[in-house]
């Protein structure tokens, strides 16, 4: 069934593993992500994992729970966790949440 | 004597209790509030919010099992979007305590606990009715009027 999210998977040269998640993501669709995420983490264990969030639809708390969620296995693991661009909707539930106080944030480099 | 409040507007939909619905009852709530003109940013918010409480509701209210969860919109002459969202599930024995941020009952670690903090600050008021064993209604207040 479609879950409304799709999540693509790209391994960089840096040893870090990147997840872009287009879509939206709710308590449904998190079930598939997580999936996706911990068996990658597991298996590969890169040095870093970065969501890319730049695609986000739609996010209400069970993302949170996902980055949350992420973030702890990540660091059990010793892996360093990023979030790339996260769209205003979702900047404001990392803040409403206190989460950007500890979630690294990476930004789009901009051309000078 | 009380008074009787005119509404411009009101819609309802029921669905059983599946995930998938989620994103069904925010679409509604979404469409449901484009009369007005509101902007984006009230869209979104209301969306979120009544993302949460569908879920609270899937979740905690029915615990994943088969149930029937209600939203009724209404709008106000006074352009205040009134949303309340109900099930027949377990309900919540501390309303008090179910608000606190990060309170969950659930021990996988995946739900944030952040649901009615959530609401809450999404929208201009938030209101839960429940009864242990009877349901839960969640009311979402959001004044989508300009006054600036």
């Amino acid at each position: 069934m479609n879950t409304g999210v799709k999540i693509v998977k790209t391994a960089k040269n840096d040893d870090s593993l990147w997840f872009s998640i287009c879509g939206e993501i709710d308590h449904h669709s998190t079930k598939s992500i997580n999936k996706e995420i911990d068996s990658n983490l597991f298996i590969n264990s890169p040095r870093s994992v970065v969501l890319d969030l730049s695609k986000v639809d739609f996010m209400d708390s069970s993302g949170l729970g996902l980055i949350l969620g992420r973030y702890r296995m990540s660091t059990e693991l010793g892996i360093e966790f990023y979030i790339y661009e996260p769209t205003p909707a979702v900047k404001k539930l990392l803040k409403i949440s206190g989460c950007d106080k500890f979630i690294k944030v990476l930004r789009k480099k901009t051309e000078k | 004597m009380k008074k009787r409040i005119k509404y411009l507007n009101r819609a309802e939909l029921s669905f059983p209790s599946l995930s998938q619905n989620e994103s069904l009852a925010r679409s509604f709530a979404s469409a449901f509030m484009m009369q007005p003109n509101p902007t984006i940013d009230a869209i979104s918010d209301v969306k979120c919010a009544v993302s949460e409480a569908v879920t609270n509701s899937i979740v905690h209210g029915y615990r994943n099992t088969k149930g029937e969860i209600k939203v009724k919109c209404r709008l106000t002459e006074d352009l205040t979007l009134i949303i309340d969202i109900i099930d027949k599930g377990c309900g919540i024995e501390d309303i008090d305590a179910a608000c606190e941020p990060l309170f969950t009952t659930n021990s996988d670690g995946e739900r944030s606990g952040m649901g009615f903090t959530v609401m809450k600050t999404l929208t201009d008021n938030m209101k839960v009715y429940s009864k242990p064993g009877r349901g839960t209604r969640v009311r979402l207040i959001k004044k989508l009027s300009d006054d600036t």
